[in-house]
């Protein structure tokens, strides 16, 4: 079995990010960069399995701009086999995406597709599922288990009722929930290990796709701020606010 | 043409939040149209009929529908949509999965979790787990939209009689396969929609002193949240998780005890209308959102809380 692991690179989940003055985006300039959180979970997912015997290859793939190959060799320095860079400048939006990986699959033919289940930049959790229909497979989305067997995965979803199981036929795209497993740390040696290993570079130009945008980004703003709360002094003063003054209880 | 608005079922009911999408999609055009996909769905479709704004329901049965399969949902959706101008449903679990599959094989640019309607074509969606706010026009000819349920009122739920026309059913997608389902159930009303929630974070020190927790959520008919940071300590099963990749919660108080206030967690309640914050580090930034702050060490706090509580003489439900 060969797994092909989507990967982003975003802003680094702890850095509060600060919007343009000119309405434009967010900055990123000297801004810290890392792996999309779910996806480390995604390459993870795909390394643990190949470990336990039952896939062959591991492949990560990222879509973007030079920097963006930074994911690519993280996930090789985890565990990953080989990467592909699939040069774009710009936004991509998540259709643009889905048919560039539609691309990647096509010549990668993989059984699996793993992958993040929301960038956490534009927070649209859209690629995986469009992948999917693009590819008429069928989909797992916000995996927090995944238990291999032949060629069917029986994958338990994060629904908002509780859980949800469900069984798929390979070949299939699993999304994956930030549940599914504790991403590993890069060692050192397999940090440099990592450098010897191959990344294919693709310009997304050389794909016959249309990656040109649907959507006008009009105005990035921010959010309207909330007037400064006060402290109180104990539990008595606390309810009695609650009950007089915000009239909540 | 008018808007198409999925509805949101367990083949008995509707969901809730299927109230809140209606909502949104009569705030695009007053043209609503209802599809509602289930097996033996008689009665949520109903239901449906008597929303107010929904001028007509379309529905579709069949086997296959029962479990809410994505894979068998999207074709039905795809063939309906030539004559509509917009898909809505809401950005919860079943629509995430959902919509971006329709819009895949629909050539469109979803535009997920809008929390307002600005135009038919022009929305506003939070980014950056609400750090910012984007507005997004659409320039595709049909559009595919996911509602933020907690953004928007729930619809009037009596008084419309829209017609109810059967739609056939489309093949069955063979390669998944439902298996099972493990609701949750509590007699506490649901995260998502509760009047109250109150939270509890890393601070709580384990599961069992989530009791002093549940006490007050009790007396106070409230559902009881958690940081990710108490659910992955395990103190906490995960369905009770506030925050950008958990539940996104608008109570009218939300009671924050033991949470820091992590950026990820912020976003998922800080547009509740009062914030209180129970926390024994005064710099923690859960304060910087909280309406009232009291930095106390909770094991001392809570048992007082609920004293206080017993003390008066009425409790709001």
């Amino acid at each position: 079995m060969k797994i092909l692991v989507a990967v982003k690179r975003v802003i680094d989940y702890n850095v509060q990010i600060r919007v343009k003055e000119d309405g434009t985006g967010v900055v990123t300039d000297n801004v810290k960069m890392s792996t999309n959180p779910p996806d480390d979970n995604a390459i993870e997912e795909a390394v643990k399995i190949k470990e336990a015997g039952k896939a062959t290859e591991v492949v990560a793939v990222t879509v973007g701009e030079e920097k963006a190959q930074e994911t690519v060799r993280k996930a090789l320095a985890v565990g990953a086999d080989r990467g592909i860079h699939v040069k774009v400048d710009g936004i991509l939006e998540p259709l643009a995406v889905s048919k560039i990986l539609q691309k990647i699959v096509d010549k990668e033919k993989p059984d699996l597709v793993f992958m993040g289940k929301q960038a956490i930049d534009d927070d649209c959790n859209q690629t995986g599922q469009m992948l999917s229909a693009l590819l008429n497979w069928p989909q797992a989305t916000f995996a927090s288990k995944i238990d291999v067997k032949d060629n069917k995965l029986e994958v338990t979803r994060e629904i908002d009722e509780g859980l949800e199981t469900i069984e798929i036929n390979v070949p299939a795209i699993v999304t994956c929930d930030l549940r599914l497993n504790e991403p590993r740390y890069a060692s050192l040696p397999n940090i440099m290990k990592a450098k010897k290993k191959p990344i294919e570079e693709i310009a997304a130009s050389d794909l016959g796709v249309d990656v040109s945008p649907r959507l006008e980004q009009l105005k990035v703003e921010e959010p309207p701020k909330r007037k400064a709360g006060i402290k109180v002094a104990n539990v008595a003063e606390l309810i009695q606010k609650l009950k007089n003054e915000a009239k909540v209880i | 043409m008018a808007v198409l608005l999925i509805a949101e079922h367990n083949n008995k009911e509707l969901r809730p939040f299927t109230l809140n999408a209606a909502t949104a999609a009569s705030q695009i055009d007053s043209d609503v149209h209802a599809v509602i996909i289930g097996q033996n769905s008689a009665d949520a479709a109903k239901q449906l009929s008597e929303l107010p704004v929904v001028k007509k329901v379309l529905s579709v049965e069949g086997a296959h529908y029962e479990n809410f399969t994505a894979e068998n949902f999207a074709p039905v959706i795809v063939k309906l949509a030539e004559n509509y101008s917009h898909i809505v449903c809401s950005a919860n679990t079943f629509g995430k999965n959902l919509m971006p599959r329709i819009a895949a094989h629909l050539d469109t640019s979803q535009v997920s979790d809008i929390i307002k309607v600005i135009s038919p074509d022009t929305f506003l969606r939070p980014i950056y787990a609400g750090n910012a706010f984007a507005t997004i026009k659409s320039n595709d000819a049909k559009k595919c939209i996911t509602i933020r349920p907690t953004s928007f009122d729930p619809c009037e739920s009596k008084g419309g009689s829209a017609p109810i026309e059967k739609v056939d059913a489309s093949e069955e997608f063979s390669n998944t396969k439902f298996i099972k389902r493990e609701e949750i159930k509590s007699d506490r009303p649901e995260l998502g929609t509760a009047r109250i929630v109150v939270s509890g974070g890393r601070g709580m020190q384990s599961g069992d002193n989530f009791k002093l927790i549940t006490e007050i959520a009790d007396k106070l008919g409230a559902a009881i949240g958690a940081s990710r940071a108490a659910v992955d300590a395990g103190y906490i099963s995960n369905d009770h998780q506030v925050g950008q990749t958990g539940k996104v919660v608008v109570p009218d108080l939300y009671i924050a005890v033991g949470i820091s206030g992590a950026i990820q967690h912020l976003a998922g309640m800080k547009e509740s209308k009062v914030i209180v914050a129970i926390n024994k580090d005064g710099e923690a930034p859960i304060f910087s959102v909280a309406d009232y702050g009291l930095e106390a060490d909770l094991f001392e706090a809570l048992p007082q809380f609920m004293e206080e509580l017993n003390k008066l003489n009425t409790i709001q439900k």
